[in-house]
């Protein structure tokens, strides 16, 4: 079954509490030369089939729901297997 | 006044809220989110709490509870309602007020009597209050960080859509102190700060919070 793929981010502009977390935790860790984290969204959606409908419906999946598009951008894209 | 106050699965605070109502001067009326039902109350509050465990975003899923959908039709036709803590997060969610609540930005929870200064004393929902009246009520939030774009807030301040605003701390870095707002009929009014939790000398903070939940009766008579 074909897979679409909607990738969450917070916008640039939004202040990112958890990627400053995870940025802050690596060098603690050992890992060192990673200068900016952000943190965001994958949804895997199953579906019949890849047809332009049904991206559309997607994509407004997306708009309405998957991000909140005052503080989050997404994009759509399908997985190939 | 009837007021109703909407129950969601993880809300924590509908009891208190019903209280404050109660304590208030008004009737409480409990709604249940799944049911296209406001039992013809007055005005409702979405109280505090985790509706659906935050899962998605806080807010995310409750927006499309069959409660939410009569609460977005009624409140676009003027009926006052006030959202609280998690509540503010579903009405942002809703788009029935712009913005959005993100994590705090020190990425701690936080909980604290929050001093609060009344921006706009005209709405539903704080005409009890004085313009520029200072009070003190509890805040507890994870997801308490007010932010909108530049344009908005200078819309939101040149309205006079900010409800109150953080004074002396500003607890989870919330765009230019903003605890609150309004939508542009100011029947609708988020807040992140808790006013149900300080209703009773006995416990809380004071009683500085009951003016969110006598507001709307002496609008009524006034």
């Amino acid at each position: 079954m074909p897979r679409v793929v909607v990738d969450v981010m917070p916008k640039p502009e939004i202040l990112d509490p958890q990627g400053k977390a995870v940025l802050g935790a690596l060098p603690r860790l050992g890992f060192t030369g990673v200068t900016d984290v952000r943190q965001g969204k994958r949804f895997e959606l199953e579906v019949h089939e890849v047809t332009d409908d049904v991206l559309a419906e997607v994509e407004k999946m997306a708009e309405t729901f998957l991000a909140n598009t005052v503080i989050e951008n997404f994009t759509v894209r399908v997985e190939e297997k | 006044m009837r007021i109703g106050v909407v129950t969601f699965p993880g809300t924590l605070d509908d009891i208190d809220a019903a209280r404050a109502v109660r304590i208030g001067g008004n009737e409480a009326v409990s709604l249940w989110h799944g049911d296209h039902d406001l039992k013809g109350v007055d005005a409702v509050i979405l109280p505090g709490g985790f509706s659906y465990g935050d899962y998605l975003r806080c807010g995310a899923i409750s927006r499309f509870s069959p409660v939410m959908t009569e609460v977005i039709e009624a409140a676009g036709k003027g009926l006052p309602v006030l959202g609280i803590c998690n509540g503010f997060q579903i009405l942002c969610e809703s788009h029935l007020l712009p913005g959005a609540l993100i994590r705090n930005d020190h990425r701690k929870f936080v909980c604290r009597d929050q001093r609060l200064r009344i921006e706009n004393a005209d709405t539903a929902w704080t005409s009890a209050f004085e313009q520029g009246q200072e009070i003190v009520v509890p805040l507890k939030n994870g997801e308490g960080q007010f932010i909108a774009d530049e344009e908005t807030l200078d819309r939101l301040e040149g309205e006079g859509r900010v409800v109150a605003r953080y004074v002396e701390v500003n607890p989870n870095g919330s765009l230019r102190d903003i605890a609150g707002v309004t939508n542009q009929a100011g029947n609708v009014v988020g807040l992140m700060p808790h006013p149900e939790h300080a209703v009773e000398e006995l416990t809380g903070s004071g009683t500085d919070g009951l003016g969110f939940f006598t507001s709307l009766v002496e609008k009524a008579f006034a």
